[in-house]
């Protein structure tokens, strides 16, 4: 058989369930419901360099428990 | 190591001096002697610096040099992508600006590849870099990694714009759309896009966060992308070493399809996943709220780079490729609609409960407007993408209309956005120095899209009808030279639309000049704005 035909018939079958397996994998990561706090924390990362974020919203919140509270992120 | 680097650079010189010379055509020699120049004056700069102490840095802070550079010269290439397109858009309506005295320098089919390379390559791409290295540094709460490598990235990045762009006014050109630069050219940006993957990659693998937040996954996939697609869609072999032109080592449909195979994820990686990446960024910074659902950007991120890839063969229905191929280009294409529809959505849903800040915030106008952009084209493009929709858009003015819809609205409006929220910042002022000029921006950018997406679509339509129009005997009605003289009052609306997006850049330009110039009433010193990497 040619590389070709090798090659095309690989990618036609095994590496596209590779490839579907793997995204299926990504996407049921994605909602896995123990990342959860693991999903908050990285959702958070850009804010957490703003102090302004933080301010006067209550006296003794830090970053985290404001985000905590409003958990917009599901 | 400096007594290595001035033998590299008077080699260099040597070698570019000799080029200069001996250059079989014009480009080459005249890339020669802006090589040669380059390299002398750093091999200059080097000597006379040579065995004095270095400053010692102070690797604690931020990286922002880099970036500063690179907010500026967005802009500068903004202004001169977006002049030379609107040039050209009237030489496509009045012939007589080609120019005889600037023949054949200045003719449409030198200064098109400019236009489109500027706003792509120049503008985008300096946005891109500036921009992932400010988010790299920020959200892994750490300092760029490889020390002054990221000068050669931005400086190097400069050269490859400055010899693409005399290349194509000089006719070197190996004709790929996107991918015009010759070998020499291709070569140079390979070095400075390695260089670029190490300083981004190693600030990933030093970070200080847990996560890799997800704006840097679409930075990464973007570099990483566009490497392999520039390596693989510019093997050539040069006809000589001395001179610019080179032989692509595919032919016919295979070179068509791994040309589009290129061209359609230069704007799927390069425009998108690399924007993407500003996107959640500036969004959920400038709304002061995290990304409505992180579980959606993770999905949107894996389903935009496993379909992307796939969409090229819908730039090539009805050609010799074979009827498979432009059928799962298309069925991607179709599909790639979700995904890029759920970006879209993730960002907007970011502003829930923050909406009053559309009229209040221009940033955030920008932002928004930039998104339902967005939206609007990835619709447009699928749609555009099925073969019977294609039968009657493909290779008119719709396809012209699609693609500026798309890069000035989605990349144009928000790389103002980032600007604007990067210039502030970088220079220590509380604010741009003026609201009013920002909104007269916002307005002339979008009057001018209107007018611009709107002729196209009139233009276009017209123009697939009139081509495919034939009488009761099966005569075609109208000849070519038909369409072109209907599109007439079309062009000169879309030069119009394309005036009025200029002139909205060059008050932006003007308000950053204030701003950096500090003339900007100071509400709140950058200290408190950023705090430095621990």
């Amino acid at each position: 058989m040619e590389t070709y035909s090798l090659l095309r018939e690989f990618a036609d079958s095994w590496f596209l369930i590779a490839m579907f397996a793997f995204f299926l994998g990504a996407s049921i990561f994605a909602f896995w419901p123990s990342q959860k706090s693991a999903r908050d924390d990285a959702a958070a990362i850009p804010l957490r360099d703003d102090p302004k974020v933080c301010a006067n919203n209550c006296p003794s919140c830090t970053c985290k428990t404001l985000f905590d509270l409003e958990q917009s992120n599901g | 190591m400096d007594v290595a680097k001035l033998v590299a650079l008077g080699l260099i010189t040597l070698i570019a001096a000799y080029a200069s010379d001996q250059g079989l055509d014009i480009a080459f020699r005249v890339h020669g002697f802006i090589v040669l120049v380059v390299a002398a004056g750093l091999f200059i700069h080097m000597l006379r610096r040579l065995g004095e102490p270095k400053p010692a840095i102070v690797a604690t802070d931020y990286n922002d040099g880099p970036v500063r550079a690179g907010v500026i010269a967005t802009a500068f290439w903004g202004i001169v992508g977006l002049a030379v397109g609107v040039l050209i858009a009237f030489q496509l309506a009045f012939p007589a600006l080609n120019f005889d005295w600037a023949q054949p320098f200045a003719n449409f089919g030198r200064l098109r590849p400019l236009h489109t390379s500027a706003v792509i390559f120049a503008f985008g791409g300096n946005a891109l870099i500036a921009s992932s290295i400010y988010i790299v540094q920020r959200t892994s709460r750490t300092r760029l990694f490889g020390g002054n490598l990221v000068w050669f990235v931005f400086w190097g990045y400069q050269l490859f714009i400055v010899l693409a762009a005399t290349g194509y006014l000089l006719g070197a050109t190996q004709s790929k759309e996107y991918a015009e630069p010759e070998w020499y050219v291709d070569i140079w940006l390979t070095l400075v896009w390695v260089a670029y993957l190490v300083i981004f990659l190693g600030t990933i693998i030093k970070r200080k966060e847990r996560h890799i937040y997800v704006a840097n996954w679409f930075f990464l996939a973007f570099i990483v992308t566009v490497a392999m697609l520039h390596v693989v869609n510019n093997l050539a072999v040069p006809v000589s070493i001395w001179g610019s032109k080179s032989v692509q080592l595919f032919s016919g449909v295979q070179d068509a399809m791994t040309q589009w195979w290129y061209g359609h994820n230069a704007v799927g990686f390069f425009l998108t996943a690399g924007f993407l990446g500003m996107m959640y960024y500036y969004v959920p910074k400038q709304a002061n709220r995290p990304v409505y659902s992180y579980k959606l950007s993770i999905v949107h991120f894996w389903a935009l780079i496993f379909l992307y890839i796939w969409a090229g063969p819908h730039h090539l229905h009805y050609t010799a490729l074979p009827d498979w191929a432009s059928t799962l280009g298309m069925v991607f294409s179709v599909i790639l609609w979700m995904p890029s529809w759920a970006g879209m959505m993730n960002g907007l849903m970011t502003l829930n409960g923050s909406w009053d800040k559309i009229r209040t915030d221009p940033i955030i106008r920008f932002l928004v407007a930039s998104l339902a952009f967005y939206g609007m084209s990835t619709f447009e493009g699928p749609m555009m993408s099925i073969r019977a929709v294609n039968s009657l858009s493909h290779y008119t003015d719709w396809t012209v209309g699609h693609v500026h819809s798309g890069a000035l609205g989605w990349n144009g409006m928000i790389i103002f956005a980032m600007i604007y929220f990067l210039t502030p910042r970088l220079w220590n002022r509380g604010a741009m120095y003026s609201t009013a000029a920002m909104n007269w921006h916002f307005w002339l950018a979008m009057i001018g899209i209107v007018l611009y997406a709107a002729s196209m679509w009139v233009s276009g339509i017209m123009e697939g009808l009139m081509w495919r129009e034939v009488d009761d005997q099966g005569f075609l009605v109208n000849s070519f030279a038909d369409t072109v003289s209907a599109k007439f009052p079309m062009y000169v609306v879309r030069g119009l639309g394309g005036t009025l997006y200029l002139g909205g850049a060059c008050i932006m330009v003007w308000n950053m000049w204030k701003t950096i110039r500090g003339h900007a009433p100071v509400t709140q010193p950058v200290s408190q704005m950023t705090i430095p990497a621990e």
